[in-house]
C-alpha cells in the first residue's frame, strides 16, 4: 500500500493539490456537485494525489534499548509539523450582527488552506487570524455533535465534514446560516423552534412494564429502527426542506425521523400517540418528497424513506 | 419547590433547589434523578445533545455476563490494575457493582444496545478488561454499534424531555458563589453568562452539581471537542479548592494520525491489530498475553516507542497502522460504521482494504475535582463542602487511578452522575438556601469587563496555539524533568501575555470571541497544574511516564496528588502548593503490572 500523507506533512511535494477535485456548476451561491459521503469514497485517490513526498524528519528518533530506556531523549516525537503545500480559497460569508447591521451582508475572506482541511478550518482561520468577531457554533469538529450545520454553496452541510478539496476552489465558496430558523448573528440561528418540534413528538421510550433486567429485542427488531437512531439533531434536513421554509409550523423531517425511531422500536407502546400527532395538518402529509432532507443528512440517514414509512404506518398500521 | 426569577440592576436572579452545571452524560443522569423530586436547573454552555459524551464510541463496561462468564470482582480487579494501583479500591467496587443497574437503567430508558441472538444486550472486548484476573480478554463492553456515547446522550436527553427538566442552554457558568457560615463554607449559587444576550444570571441553589467534562484542549492533538476547556474544573480551582491527580492525562492510542480524531478501541476489541512500518504486530513484544488489548497507557507508550526506534510508518515514519482489513466489510459497516467513515472522510483511507495511520491523541483527564463516593466535593483530604457535588470527567473519585480503562468513563458518568443527582436532592430537601452576598456577580462582571475593554494586542488564538504546542511537545506520553520545566516556563510566559489579549467583538450577542478568551484563561490555569503536578511525581505510573524515573515507586508515590492554589491573583504563575492523599486499598496489593 502507499504511504498516506497526513494533514501536516512535508513541503517538498510533487503535486500541488491546487486542482479542484470536483468542479461544481457556476453562479453564486453555487450548489455543490457531490454529497460528502459519495465524495469521500471516490476522492480516496485524490487524497493520495495531493500527498507530498517524504523528507526525513529533522528530529530523527534515537534508538533506545527497551521501553523504559531513553532518558536521554530531548523531546518526544509527534507527527511532524512541517507545512504541506497550501492554496488560497476565497470564502464569502454572509455576516449579520443585528446590533450594527440593518441587513445581512456578504463579506469576502481569502484563506490559506491545506488539502485535507474542512470548511470549519476555514472559518476558524478567519476567526482566529482575520476577524475574531465572526460567530458560528461548533464543538466536536468531526460530525458527531450537530453544532455546525450551515449552507455551503447553497447546500446544507456540516462545516466540519465538508472537505475543501471537494469544492471547486477556483471559485469562491459561499457560506451562510441554515434557512428557515430566525437568524441571530452571522452563522448562528435560533434553534428553539427546531427543538420544540422535536419535543412535541414525545421522543422518549414509553412502556408500562418495568423489567428486572433488560427488555429483550431481537437483532432484526433492533435493525428495524437502527437508521433513525443515528440522528444528531443538526437540523440540516429540516432547514433544507422547502415546505419548512414556507410553513414554519411544519414539524419538519428531523422530528419525523425521531418519531420513526420510536414508532418502529418493538419496546415502545406509544406509537399510536405519535402517529396521531403526525397525522396533524402540519404533520407528515405536508412532505412533498423532494429528497432535500436525505441529501442534506450528514449521518446518511434515509430521511425520506423514514417519512414514507411513517406515512405508510398511518395508512396501514405499524409493521414491526 | 423553590423556583423564582427576577431582574435587578440588569442582572437576572433565579432560584432552584438543585443547580446542575453541564448537560452532558453526567449532568443529565443527575438531572433525571433530581428533577422529579426538586426544582432543578441544568445550566449548560452547549445544547445538551452537543455535549462530547456523544462522541464516545466503543462501549460501557458492566459484568452482565450476557455472552460469557464474568464478575464484578474481575471488573474491579481490572480497574484497579488498569489504574496502576492508584485507583481507590472501595470506589472501584461501587463502580463495578452499580454498573449492572446503570446499564439496565439505560436500556429501560430506551437505549438501543446491540443485541445477542437471544435478544439480550450484546457485549464485546475492550482493552484491559479480562477474565479471572488477567487470564484472557473478556466481553464486558455493552455497546450500540460505535456510537454508544451518542446513544447514551440521546437517551438521557430524551428522558430529560420526558421529565420536563429545565435547561438553560448556551449559558456559561463562570463562577461559584460560596459563603462562610458559622458551620463553615457553604455553596450559595452560581454565576452564568448567557451567550445569546451577553447578560449575567445569578442562580441561587441549595445544592450545586458540577458535570462540566474534561479539558483536552490544553493539548493540540486531541480527541476532545473545541469546547472542552475545563471551565468547571477551573472555577473550582479558582475558589481555592484542591484538584487531584492532574498529572494523569490519558493518551488514547488510536487517534487518526495528525488529526487526533478517535478510532475506538472497540476496533481492536473486534480484532483489529496494530502494526509498525514493516507490518509487524508489535504489541506481541510489549504485552504478550493480551497484546493489542493491553490498557491504553501501555499501548500508547509502545506505539511511541516504535516510532522512536525508527519503525514508524509513513513519509516521516511518525505513525503506526491500525489494521482492520481482515475484519471484513460486514463487521466494519455494522459494528464500526462511524470510524470507518471517519477514516474515509478525513484521511481518505478505506479501512476495509487499507491500514489506517494512527498515533496517540490526548483523550481523557483521570484527575479533576476530588470527591468522595457520594460525589461530594472535598475541600481537603476529608472535609466535604455541604451541597457541592461533582461527577463525570471533571471529577476525580478516583475510580480511574493513574490510567482509565476504556468503557469505564461512560460507566462513571452514569454511576456517579446518578449518585450526585440523588445526593444533591437529598441535601436540598433538608438544607436552606444560603444568602447570596450582595456582590455575588461582581467577580464575573469585573473579569468580563477587563477582557472586553482591554486595549492590549495579544491574540487569544496565538496564545492558545502556543500553549497547545508546548503541551504536545513537552507534557505528552513520555515526559522528563527537562521537558516539563520547558512547558512550565512556556506557560509562565503565556500567562503573562494573557492579560493583554484583545477582544475584537465589542458586542453583546453571541460574543464567542469573548468566551474563547475566558476559556483560554481556564486552559492556562489547568495546564500549569498538570505540569507542576507532573514535575512533582518522580516515578512512572499509568499514564504518567517519566523517562528520568522509569519505574513505579510505591514506597514514595502510591498516593494521590492534591494541588492547591495559594495566590489569589492571576499572574505569570499561580502559586501552587502540592500535598498528598492516601490511596484507599481494600483487597488488591500492588504488584508489577504485566499483561
Ligand atoms: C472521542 C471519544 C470517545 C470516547 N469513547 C468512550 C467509550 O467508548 N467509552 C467510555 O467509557 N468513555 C469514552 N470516552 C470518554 C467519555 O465519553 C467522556 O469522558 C464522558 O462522556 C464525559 O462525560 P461528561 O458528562 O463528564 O462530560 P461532557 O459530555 O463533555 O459534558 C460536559 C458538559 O458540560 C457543559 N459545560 C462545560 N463547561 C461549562 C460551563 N462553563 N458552563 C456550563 N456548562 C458547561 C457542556 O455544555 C457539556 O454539556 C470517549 C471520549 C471521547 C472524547
Ligand atoms: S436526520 Fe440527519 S440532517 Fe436531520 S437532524 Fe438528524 S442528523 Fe441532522
Ligand atoms: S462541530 Fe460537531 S458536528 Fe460539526
Amino acid at each position: 500500500m502507499s504511504d498516506t500523507q497526513l494533514p501536516q506533512g512535508d513541503p517538498k511535494g510533487q503535486d500541488s493539490g491546487v486542482h479542484p477535485a470536483h468542479s461544481g456548476p457556476t453562479g453564486a451561491p453555487t450548489p455543490m456537485a457531490d454529497r460528502p459521503d459519495t465524495a469521500s469514497t471516490d476522492d480516496q485517490s485524490s487524497a493520495h494525489q495531493v500527498a507530498e513526498a517524504a523528507a526525513q524528519s529533522s528530529t530523527e528518533p534515537k534508538p533506545v534499548e527497551n521501553e523504559y530506556d531513553g532518558a536521554d531523549r530531548e523531546t518526544q516525537p509527534a507527527p511532524s509539523h512541517d507545512v504541506p503545500e497550501s492554496f488560497n480559497v476565497t470564502v464569502i460569508v454572509r455576516r449579520y450582527d443585528p446590533e450594527v447591521d440593518d441587513e445581512p451582508r456578504w463579506v469576502d475572506y481569502d484563506v490559506q488552506m491545506y488539502p485535507t482541511e474542512r470548511i470549519l478550518d476555514a472559518l476558524h482561520r478567519i476567526k482566529w487570524e482575520q476577524d475574531p468577531s465572526l460567530a458560528f457554533r461548533r464543538s466536536c469538529a468531526h460530525g458527531i455533535c450537530g453544532s455546525d450545520a450551515m449552507r455551503i454553496n447553497g447546500k446544507n452541510r456540516l462545516a466540519c465534514k465538508a472537505l475543501v478539496k471537494d469544492f471547486d476552489i477556483s471559485k469562491p465558496i459561499y457560506v451562510e446560516a441554515i434557512k428557515g430558523l430566525p437568524l441571530e448573528k452571522d452563522l448562528i440561528v435560533n434553534m428553539e423552534p427546531f427543538f420544540d418540534s422535536y419535543r412535541e413528538i414525545q421522543p422518549f421510550l414509553q412502556a408500562a412494564s418495568k423489567p428486572e433486567k433488560e427488555r429483550h429485542q431481537t437483532i432484526a427488531q433492533r435493525e428495524r429502527f437502527d437508521d433513525t437512531t443515528k440522528c444528531i439533531l443538526c437540523a440540516a434536513c429540516t432547514t433544507s426542506c422547502p415546505v419548512f421554509w414556507t410553513d414554519g409550523q411544519y414539524f419538519g423531517p428531523a422530528a419525523i425521523v425521531n418519531a420513526h425511531r420510536f414508532i418502529f422500536d418493538s419496546r415502545d407502546e406509544a406509537s399510536q400517540v405519535r402517529l396521531d400527532i403526525l397525522n396533524d395538518k402540519e404533520g407528515v402529509w405536508r412532505c412533498r418528497t423532494t429528497f432535500n432532507c436525505t441529501d442534506a443528512c450528514p449521518r446518511g440517514i434515509q430521511v425520506t424513506k423514514a417519512i414514507a414509512e411513517v406515512k405508510q404506518a398511518l395508512i396501514s398500521g405499524v409493521k414491526l | 419547590m423553590a423556583e423564582t426569577s427576577s431582574v435587578t440592576d440588569g442582572i437576572h436572579y433565579h432560584q432552584h433547589d438543585v443547580l446542575i452545571i453541564g448537560g452532558g452524560g453526567a449532568g443529565m443522569r443527575a438531572a433525571i434523578e433530581a428533577a422529579p423530586k426538586a426544582s432543578t436547573a441544568v445550566i449548560t454552555k452547549l445544547y445538551p445533545t452537543r455535549s462530547h459524551t456523544g462522541a464516545a464510541q466503543g462501549g460501557m463496561a458492566a459484568a452482565l455476563a450476557n455472552v460469557e462468564e464474568d464478575s464484578n470482582e474481575w471488573h474491579t480487579y481490572d480497574t484497579v490494575k488498569g489504574g496502576d494501583y492508584l485507583t481507590d479500591q472501595d470506589s472501584a467496587e461501587i463502580l463495578t457493582r452499580e454498573a449492572i443497574d446503570a446499564v439496565y437503567d439505560l436500556e429501560n430508558m430506551g437505549l438501543p444496545f446491540n443485541r445477542t441472538p437471544d435478544g439480550k444486550i450484546d457485549q464485546r472486548r475492550f482493552g484491559g478488561h479480562t477474565r479471572d484476573h488477567g487470564k484472557a480478554p473478556v466481553r464486558r463492553a455493552c455497546y450500540a454499534a460505535d456510537r454508544t456515547g451518542h446513544m447514551i446522550l440521546q437517551t438521557l436527553y430524551q428522558n430529560c424531555v420526558k421529565h420536563g427538566v429545565e435547561f438553560f442552554n448556551e449559558f456559561y457558568a463562570l463562577d461559584l458563589i460560596m459563603t462562610e457560615t458559622p458551620e463553615g463554607k457553604r455553596v450559595a449559587g452560581v454565576v452564568a453568562y448567557e451567550l445569546a444576550t451577553g447578560e449575567i444570571h445569578v442562580f441561587q441553589g441549595k445544592a450545586v452539581v458540577f458535570a462540566t467534562g474534561g479539558f483536552g484542549k490544553i493539548y493540540k492533538t486531541t480527541s476532545n471537542a473545541h469546547t472542552l476547556t475545563g471551565d468547571g474544573v477551573g472555577i473550582i480551582w479558582r475558589k481555592g479548592l484542591p484538584l487531584e491527580d492532574m498529572e494523569f492525562y490519558q493518551f488514547h492510542p488510536t487517534g487518526l494520525a495528525g488529526l487526533g480524531i478517535l478510532l475506538t478501541e472497540g476496533a481492536r476489541g473486534e480484532g483489529a491489530i496494530l502494526r509498525n512500518a514493516s507490518g509487524e504486530r508489535f504489541m506481541e513484544r510489549y504485552a504478550p498475553t493480551i497484546k493489542d488489548l493491553a490498557p491504553r497507557d501501555i499501548v500508547a507508550r509502545s506505539m511511541v516507542q516504535e516510532v522512536l526506534d525508527g519503525r514508524g510508518a509513513g513519509p516521516n515514519k511518525d505513525y503506526v497502522y491500525l489494521d482492520c482489513t481482515h475484519l471484513g466489510a460486514e463487521v466494519l459497516e455494522t459494528k464500526l460504521p462511524d470510524i470507518t467513515e471517519f477514516a474515509r472522510t478525513y484521511l481518505g483511507v478505506d479501512p476495509v482494504v487499507e491500514r489506517v495511520p494512527v498515533y496517540p491523541t490526548a483523550h481523557y483527564a483521570m484527575g479533576g475535582i476530588p470527591t468522595n463516593n457520594d460525589a461530594e466535593v472535598l475541600a481537603d483530604n476529608e472535609t466535604v463542602i455541604p451541597g457541592l457535588y461533582a461527577a463525570g470527567e471533571c471529577a476525580c473519585v478516583s475510580v480511574h487511578g493513574a490510567n482509565r480503562l476504556g468503557t469505564n468513563s461512560l460507566l462513571d458518568i452514569n454511576v456517579f452522575g446518578k449518585r450526585a443527582g440523588n445526593n444533591a436532592v437529598a441535601y436540598a430537601k433538608t438544607a436552606d438556601f444560603v444568602d447570596l452576598p450582595a456582590d455575588a456577580a461582581d467577580g464575573v462582571v469585573k473579569m468580563l469587563a477587563q477582557l472586553r475593554e482591554g486595549t492590549g494586542t495579544e491574540s487569544v488564538a496565538e496564545i492558545r496555539k502556543a500553549l497547545q504546542e508546548t503541551m504536545d511537545r513537552n507534557a505528552q506520553v513520555f515526559r522528563t524533568e527537562e521537558t516539563l520545566q520547558t512547558a512550565l516556563a512556556d506557560i509562565a510566559k503565556l500567562r503573562s501575555r494573557y492579560p493583554n489579549v484583545r477582544i475584537h467583538d465589542r458586542g453583546r450577542r453571541f460574543n464567542t470571541d469573548l468566551l474563547e478568551a475566558v476559556e483560554l484563561g481556564f486552559l492556562l490555569d489547568l495546564a500549569e497544574v498538570v505540569v507542576v503536578s507532573a514535575i512533582n511525581r518522580k516515578e512512572s505510573r499509568g499514564a504518567h511516564m517519566r523517562d528520568d524515573y522509569p519505574t513505579r515507586d510505591d514506597v514514595n508515590f502510591m498516593q494521590h496528588t492534591m494541588a492547591y492554589r495559594t495566590a489569589a491573583e492571576t499572574g505569570a504563575s499561580q502559586g501552587i502548593r502540592l500535598d498528598w492523599k492516601p490511596v484507599r486499598v481494600t483487597h488488591y496489593q500492588p504488584t508489577e503490572r504485566k499483561y
